[in-house]
Formats: structure tokens, C-alpha cells, sequence
């Protein structure tokens, strides 16, 4: 699909009674890119995470994925189509057990269309796809229920089901917020591999050390509006940036 | 427990059969079997017992247990998914009306019937219900009690369908020991039906529904479409109750949409107990002979009826079922405290 890039997104806006969430915001992503997105709390990331993924409706704009007009398109069709996401607050399935938590996607159409129209053993992927997590297969917290296990392993719990979809976009929503530092060191090298391995990706961080490590590109939100967009040394550079984190006048270590 | 007896301590162990896997048992002798299947095979073989034993106004009652045990199984299938409806009834009327309809205005024999109604009352359900899937808890209960009153009074005013006279003079079963027959099978066959796919992938996304909806959706999931294949389900067992009902009393009125039929089931598995439909159907075959039993007692009947219900939610939350499931995998010993 040469010409065409894989994420587009146009004029994008949201406004929920009187507040503009999301206003104007537009870029393009290429496939088997890293962008990372930052901004202070409340600047709109999220929504920009749930108008792409279809969890809400934009007021204003499109979004186009690999060619194909998504905007307004419920949830399950833009998984459907190879977007997957994580969740800020981890939104998993707390009756079941870890495992079963993943065998989720699997039973979509998608993972049976990519497997070649079988489903195949569902519980041995979704086993192995939590080993690669840390999820240690002979032990037994892949067998526990989903409600109780510590957060650190809720956060990779979210992000095995998000891969289990095998996506061509992933989206990760504050995946290290609350989790350890050890954890956090494991779980960057998956994420780097996952990214050389194809798959596109979308970071949204508050760790800006961790995410300037892996990322190509930043793109930061303030105030539901884009303020920078380009290589993460560039943007800490500029004026905007540093007002909208610190205020003006006060110099910003280099990360 | 006791300070002065501090030395002894009673404990309970959990009953292990080791579980290789979800569905792979190393069940090592004949015990095992036996403590696996008699829980299973002696409630089957009293339930298939009982229509040869029990026969006139008892028998009846039966029927009637069966009746309102499809509709407990359905109400909880349906929870399974997070859709808690209050309006059995309206699977029940709607399941009585096509039957009796068949019958009375096109004279199909009742083995036609049945199954056209069943399969029908399933599809109208989902179709009635599927605008208001996107609701959750308590919205999408007020409309499901609301729609089987709308189409009750429907018929009362415009006198569709005999009206409140209803149709009477329906054909019946050719034995009664058949009908008797056909009503414990359906409420077996949907019982260990239901317990199955619960606990297949089916039923697991039909599970990770009621959980998270959201996170089922972004796992490329349809969860309205699954949903309306719940209702569906659900749809047709309580219309295949309702058909029964219509055919075992060769009469149809109103009374088949009566908030009874939504009430009841509800209680059965509030006794009995949520989530393992093993819990609805004991519910339901202890409430409906309860209540034939305290039927004597005129009107006192309905107050000792609540107090029992009310005594025993409290009492045991997790339902009937769940608590006697867990005494009889546990065992109790005394052990020595160093």
C-alpha cells in the first residue's frame, strides 16, 4: 500500500458538553513506526486512544486505517480490522482465570481468519503467549483467577490480551503506570520486540525516560490540542512543551 | 478454636480429585467415579423416576416444577451474559401464544407445534428484545417487565386472540405420562446443555461479557450479536415452557404473560443459587412443590412463602446449591495445634 499511510488521523475532535477534549488534532503514522504520545493529565490522551479505537465518537474529523475510513465504527469492527489496545485502567475479566482472560480475542474471527480458518488449541497459545509476559507456565499464576493478582501483573495481563488479537496496531495506554521498576525493565525489551517484529505502535506515558528510550517520534498533547510532534530530543526542546509541563521560564533537564 | 482446648483444631480440607486439566480427570477408582456421578445420577434417576410414581394432581405438579424450572435455567443462561431480566413471562406468553395460535387457527397436532414454537418465540424474543440489548442492570429489567404487561393488555383491549376469554379446547398430549415425559427431558436436556456450554469458549465470552463488555469489544468480539444469540436461546426454552404449558392445559389466555412467570423463576434461583443452572432447576424443584403444599393454607400461603425466600437469601446467599456443592467437597478433621 505504498502512497497510502497506514494511520491517518484528520482534524480529529471531541467535545463533551462544554469541554473540548480532543480539538483539531491530526497526524500520520507509518507502518512499523513508534510514536509515543505525552501531555499533562487531563490533555486528552485517552480520548485520542478511545475516538481511534471507536470506544467514542469523534465530534469533528476521520480516522483512516490502512486506506479504510474507521471513524464512528463500533469497537469490534476497528479490532476487527488489527487495532488493539490496552486499557489505563485495566479492564479485564476478574471472575476468570488469567488464562481464560486471553482466549478472549482468540475466539474472534480475526485470529481464526490469521490462523488459517482454525481456531487450534486455544489454551496453549493463550499459556504461551503469558510465558513471554512472565506469566511462568509451570507455576501457578496463569491459572489464577484474574481478581487476584497484584496490579503489576493486571497491567501484562491487559497487554497479552491485547496481542493475543495479533494486531498491526497496538495502542498502550499507560502500561507502566504502577508498575514496579523490575517489572517495567522486563516488559520495555517485549515491547521494543514487538515493535521490530512489525507491529506498529502507539505509547502513551508518563515515564518520559523509559518511553523517550524506545520511541521514534512524540507527539504531545496539551489541553486536547497538539503542541509538538517530532524526534523526542527536538520536542523537550521547545518552548511549548516545557510551559505546558513546568511553566515557562524553568529549564528542563535533558532526559 | 477454644481458648482452654487450644491443642485441638477443627479444619476443613477441600476433597481433591487432581485435575490435570479444565476437562481431564485422573480419576484413580471406582469411588472416584462413583463420588463424581452419583451427585449427577441420582437427581436424573428420581426425576425420571418420579412421572411413573406420582400421577393425577402431583403429576401435574411436576409439570409444573419442570415448567418453571426451563424458565429459572433460561433467566440464569441469560444472567450468564449480564442481561438479569425480569420478564420471563414474556418468553412463556409469547412460546403459549404461538402454540396455542397453531393450534386453534391452523389445527396442528401439538408435536408440530411445539417446536415451531420454540424456535419462533426464540427469534420474536430476540427481536423484541434486541433494541434494548445496549442497556444494562437494572434499564434493560424495567423493560423486560414492562413489555409481557404491554402485550397483555394489547390483548385485553383489542381482543386479539380470544381476548381475555383466551382459546380453549387446545389438543392435547396423546398420554399424559408423554407430556410428563416431555417436560423432564426438556428441563434435563437444557439443564446439562446449558452446564456445558457455560463452561465451553462459547460460553466463556458469553461470561467475559457480564465481567468487562468493553474489553470483550476490543478483543474484536460483536457482544450484540452474542448477546442476541443469548436471547435467543434463552427466548426458545421459555417458549418451549410456555408451548408445553399451552398444550398440558389445552387452554391459552392472558394468564400465560402473568408476572407469576417472571417472579418465580427469579426466587427459584435466588434459593437455589446463581451461575451453575445446577442451582435454578433444585430451586425451582423445591419453591413450585413448596408452594403447591402450602396451597391449604389460603392466603397465609403467599406470607410463609416470602418469609422462607427471605430467610433463606439471607441465610445463604450463595444459593441452596452452592452450599451443599461445597460441604460435599470438603471434609472436616481435628488437628493438633503446636
Amino acid at each position: 500500500m505504498a502512497g497510502v499511510p497506514f494511520l491517518r488521523v484528520e482534524h480529529l475532535s471531541k467535545q463533551f458538553g462544554g469541554v473540548l477534549a480532543v480539538h483539531d488534532v491530526s497526524f500520520e503514522l507509518q507502518k512499523g513506526e513508534f510514536l509515543g504520545i505525552i501531555g499533562p493529565n487531563g490533555s486528552g490522551k485517552t480520548t485520542l486512544v478511545n475516538l481511534i479505537t471507536g470506544f467514542v465518537r469523534p465530534t469533528r474529523g476521520r480516522v483512516i486505517f490502512q486506506g479504510k475510513d474507521i471513524t464512528g465504527k463500533m469497537p469490534y469492527t476497528i479490532a476487527e480490522k488489527g487495532i488493539a489496545r490496552t486499557f489505563q485502567m485495566v479492564r479485564l475479566f476478574y471472575n476468570l482465570p488469567a488464562y481464560k482472560n486471553v482466549i478472549i480475542p482468540l475466539c474472534s474471527r480475526r485470529v481464526r481468519r490469521l490462523r488459517g480458518g482454525k481456531y487450534g488449541e486455544k489454551d496453549d497459545a493463550a499459556i504461551d503467549l503469558l510465558d513471554d509476559m512472565g506469566f511462568e507456565r509451570d507455576s501457578f499464576v496463569p491459572y489464577k483467577n484474574a481478581g487476584s493478582l497484584p496490579h503489576g501483573y493486571l497491567k501484562r495481563l491487559d497487554l497479552a490480551r491485547a496481542l493475543a488479537l495479533r494486531p498491526e496496531l497496538l495502542i498502550l495506554d499507560e502500561l507502566f503506570s504502577g508498575m514496579s521498576m523490575s517489572e517495567v525493565a522486563s516488559t520495555l525489551p517485549l515491547i521494543e520486540k514487538f515493535n521490530e517484529e512489525g507491529i506498529t505502535i502507539i505509547m502513551i506515558e508518563h515515564r518520559l525516560k523509559e518511553l523517550f528510550r524506545v520511541v521514534d517520534r512524540v507527539m504531545v498533547l496539551n489541553f486536547g490540542e497538539k503542541i509538538a510532534d517530532g524526534a523526542p530530543s527536538e520536542v523537550m526542546e521547545s518552548k511549548a512543551v516545557k510551559s505546558a509541563y513546568l511553566g515557562v521560564d524553568v529549564e528542563v533537564e535533558k532526559a | 478454636m477454644e481458648k482452654e482446648g487450644a491443642s485441638v483444631r477443627k479444619k476443613r480440607l477441600d476433597r481433591g480429585i487432581k485435575a490435570r486439566a479444565d476437562t481431564i480427570f485422573a480419576v484413580a477408582s471406582y469411588g472416584e467415579i462413583l463420588y463424581l456421578l452419583l451427585p449427577r445420577v441420582i437427581p436424573v434417576g428420581l426425576l425420571l423416576a418420579l412421572p411413573l410414581i406420582l400421577s393425577g394432581y402431583w403429576g401435574k405438579v411436576l409439570v409444573y416444577a419442570c415448567m418453571y424450572g426451563l424458565l429459572a435455567l433460561s433467566w440464569d443462561f441469560l444472567a450468564s451474559c449480564g442481561l438479569f431480566s425480569l420478564g420471563q413471562a414474556l418468553f412463556f406468553g409469547i412460546g403459549a401464544y404461538i402454540a396455542g395460535i397453531m393450534n386453534h387457527y391452523f389445527h396442528l397436532p401439538p408435536l408440530i407445534t411445539l417446536p415451531l414454537a420454540t424456535i419462533g418465540g426464540g427469534l420474536i424474543s430476540a427481536l423484541l428484545l434486541s433494541p434494548v440489548m445496549r442497556l444494562r442492570g437494572v434499564y434493560f429489567a424495567m423493560v423486560t417487565l414492562m413489555l409481557p404487561l404491554l402485550l397483555m393488555k394489547g390483548i385485553e383491549t383489542t381482543g386479539a386472540f380470544g381476548g381475555t376469554h383466551g382459546l380453549s379446547n387446545l389438543s392435547p398430549f396423546t398420554h399424559d405420562t408423554f407430556a410428563t415425559y416431555l417436560a423432564v427431558l426438556g428441563f434435563l436436556f437444557c439443564l446439562f446443555a446449558f452446564r456445558r456450554v457455560i463452561n465451553s469458549d462459547y460460553g466463556l465470552v458469553l461470561r467475559a461479557i457480564r465481567d468487562d463488555d468493553r474489553a470483550v469489544m476490543s478483543g474484536a468480539i460483536n457482544i450484540y450479536w452474542r448477546k442476541s444469540q443469548a436471547l435467543f436461546i434463552s427466548g426458545a426454552v421459555g417458549s418451549f415452557a410456555g408451548a408445553l404449558m399451552t398444550h398440558h392445559y389445552q387452554f391459552l389466555g392472558m394468564s400465560a404473560f402473568a408476572l407469576d412467570y417472571s417472579i418465580l423463576p427469579v426466587a427459584a434461583v435466588a434459593l437455589g443459587g446463581q451461575g451453575s443452572f445446577a442451582g435454578a432447576a433444585l430451586g425451582s424443584m423445591i419453591l413450585v412443590p413448596l408452594s403447591e403444599t402450602l396451597r391449604a393454607l389460603g392466603g397465609l400461603r403467599i406470607a410463609i412463602y416470602c418469609g422462607i425466600l427471605i430467610v433463606s437469601i439471607i441465610g445463604l446467599p450463595e444459593g441452596i446449591f452452592h452450599f451443599l456443592e461445597r460441604k460435599y467437597h470438603q471434609f472436616e478433621t481435628m488437628s493438633e495445634v503446636k
